[in-house]
């Protein structure tokens, strides 16, 4: 404690992690498409390869599933390499790479070799990118054993949360809400948002701190429902409680594996209602994980059915993207179902 | 086989026929020229990227295809809608996210398509189109309907491995299908030197035994003439040719783009020295098959056409929200 802090937003936050890392870490390397002369499409990389050198901060060709198959040999060969796909709609080509031979190796092997690796993407939509640039897959990589899925909200958080990845000894993949590189959104183009340099979480500390996985953190403290957010979604949360005049206890998940179960089915326990929000497509989504954990754990403490506000289970469009998007309004409606108002 | 590189040569064009590819390749120009004036406007958002530079390439290569013949290219893909005789205003209309765009502005800049011009997008992900363009081929080849595909993409794409898993099998059955690559020196912000351990990248089906050529992508009849050859190649049953045109972008990779990969004077050098439009027209006028007012009233004829689209995007309805969940396969419970 009393370390000194500084404003920071969430791209400048994410940079300072690597930043540290780079320097405090020989093994440490930052690669990707435009991530070293160019600095990255959204400037997360910056300067790293100025300040680092051309072999500790380099341009990759354009080829998803080489650049993860490269970090796992250089992972599993002693280094933290850090990789970024520059759109998590680009993780595709590299996703048989992912769940077979990163999210593997340690068992693969008896636990011989593991791939301390982190792949860096940004997710989400809100910036109308339409189907290829908006996606939040996030569910098809909970869904393996072997990986750890997480996704900061802030600045704060994203700066901790990634040096705790790049320092983990087994695959991390580390989701970056697009929409929130700059400040927090809350879900509707026409509620004035705020930048990170005007909000608590955009203090960061300077040098090395880290937040570790599987807790979750509490936005709002309150007794009328529990409310699972995680990324953007967090941020409509706060706005859609708000608006409905409802004391929510928000939890952030920040980790999606590991899960922090036990302060969720707390929480739950005390409101006796839970209301599950992601921007990613509904069926099969992380929210029905959510939604069957809850129920395993808190069965006999619920007073209503637990509600999922989701994407829909279509592709993500171009135009209409406030229709589509789980704005607060779809929030509100959802708070009021589990409430028992509508 | 071995890749040959090209030979300078005098080429035949008539009147009538450079006149059409001088005022398609004004047209794509004065579209995206448009399309960027619209961004700036906030009328378009999202992605938009812009053909400007590269015109020549698309409207040879369609020089040599005939009608049934497939395109299917990646993001930067206005070009290659207009070239395949796609409305400006459909086109317009998709990038402003209207319902009078070709995916009723669902798809946006990068996600188009026809079935009745035979284009079969606009694919955000690079490279993800190659494999499907050979897919179109050998579909073409099995109902022996006697029609090639192109499959564009660009110098940043010839590095996804899909790309090669797709030669490979083009080759290895022979398919239809001719693969252009749009060498315009770089993939957003990085260069081929900085990303390409083989750089030129006519070589690069060397290895599948598919032919190559290298072609001056900057003029539309050399672009023409080596189209038509590779079209040819692929209709006889000879299999796929690469065609790797030398190009350039004159705008951004998208509309937020620092610009800080190259200088503004390589820019500049390009646009005065090797302009495949201003090119074009000096042909023309060397030829004396035009005069300058001829040429006035092709621009403000093509100006009045762009013009028009660009009312009709702005103008054209946003689509009905519930639009968002039609075109999928289950009802949507839309909560």
């Amino acid at each position: 404690m009393g370390q000194a802090t500084k404003r920071m937003n969430m791209i400048e936050a994410i940079r300072d992690a690597l930043d540290v890392k780079m320097t405090e870490d020989s093994d440490v390397l930052v690669f990707g498409e435009d991530v070293g002369y160019f600095g990255g499409v959204f400037r997360a990389t910056a300067g790293l390869q100025e300040k680092h050198g051309l072999h500790r901060c380099f341009d990759t060709p354009i080829s998803e599933g080489g650049i993860v198959g490269i970090a796992i040999g250089m992972a599993s060969n002693g280094l933290r390499p850090v990789a970024e796909i520059q759109f998590a709609d680009y993780i595709y080509p590299g996703y048989d790479q992912i769940a077979s031979e990163a999210a593997r190796l340690r068992y693969r092997s008896n636990g011989e070799f593991s791939a301390p690796l982190t792949i860096r993407t940004p997710v989400g939509g809100g910036i109308y990118g339409g189907t290829t640039h908006s996606q939040s897959p996030e569910a098809l990589f909970t869904h393996i054993a072997g990986l750890k899925t997480v996704i900061p909200s802030n600045p704060y958080d994203a700066k901790g949360m990634l040096i705790t990845a790049i320092e983990d000894n087994d695959p991390v993949l580390f989701l970056e809400p697009k929409r929130l590189y700059n400040g927090p959104f809350y879900g509707d183009p026409h509620i004035p948002s705020v930048s990170w340099a005007k909000h608590e979480l955009g203090d960061v500390p300077e040098g090395h701190y880290t937040v570790p996985f599987g807790s979750v953190r509490r936005i709002t403290e309150g007794p009328d429902l529990t409310i699972l957010a995680y990324g953007t979604m967090v941020w409509v949360a706060e706005a859609a409680a708000k608006e409905a005049g409802v004391q929510a206890d928000i939890l952030d998940l920040r980790a999606l594996l590991p899960l922090d179960i036990e302060a969720i089915a707390e929480s739950v326990k005390k409101t006796g209602r839970c209301l599950i929000l992601h921007e990613a497509t509904r069926t099969s989504g992380f929210g029905a994980e959510l939604s069957a954990q809850v129920a395993e754990a808190c069965f006999f403490s619920l007073e209503a059915p637990i509600v999922r506000v989701t994407g829909w289970d279509t592709p993500y469009p171009h135009a209409q993207e406030w229709a589509y998007f789980p704005g607060p309004k779809r929030v509100m409606n959802g708070i009021r179902k589990v409430m028992g108002q509508a | 086989m071995a890749a040959k590189k090209k030979t300078a040569k005098k080429l035949k064009t008539d009147k009538e026929e450079l006149l059409k590819y001088y005022r398609d390749m004004l047209l794509i120009r004065r579209f995206e020229e448009k399309a960027g004036q619209l961004y700036g406007m906030g009328q378009i958002a999202g992605f938009c990227h812009l053909y400007i530079g590269q015109e020549a390439v698309v409207v040879g290569a369609r020089a040599g295809m005939i009608e049934g013949d497939q395109m299917i290219t990646g993001y930067r893909d206005h070009g290659h809608m207009l070239a395949c005789g796609m409305e400006s205003r459909g086109v317009m209309a998709e990038l402003t996210g209207r319902s009078g765009g070709y995916s009723r502005g669902k798809g946006g800049s990068m996600h188009m398509f026809s079935t009745e011009k035979h284009f079969y997008g606009g694919h955000g992900i690079v490279g993800a189109q190659v494999p499907i363009g050979a897919g179109l081929a050998l579909a073409n080849k099995y109902t022996e309907n006697g029609n090639v595909s192109l499959a564009f993409f660009g110098d940043g794409a010839s590095n996804q491995g899909q790309v090669y898993e797709a030669f490979n099998m083009a080759k290895l059955w022979d398919l239809p299908v001719v693969f252009v690559i749009e060498n315009n020196q770089y993939a957003m912000g990085t260069s081929v030197q900085r990303s390409s351990a083989e750089t030129e990248l006519f070589k690069r089906g060397s290895s599948f035994e598919i032919e190559g050529l290298q072609v001056d992508g900057m003029n539309v009849l050399e672009v023409r003439d080596a189209a038509k050859k590779a079209i040819k190649h692929a209709r006889d049953g000879k299999g796929p040719m690469i065609l790797e045109m030398k190009t350039y972008r004159y705008r951004g990779h998208s509309m937020s783009d620092p610009a800080k990969y190259r200088s503004r004077d390589e820019v500049t050098k390009t646009r005065s020295e090797r302009d495949p439009i201003d090119m074009a027209k000096a042909h023309l006028l060397d030829e004396k098959w035009v005069d300058e007012a001829e040429l006035k009233a092709i621009d403000k004829e093509i100006k009045a056409i762009v013009a028009d689209a660009a009312e009709f995007a702005q103008t054209s309805p946003e689509p009905d929200p519930s639009e968002l969940y039609t075109d999928v396969l289950l009802p949507v419970d839309a909560a």
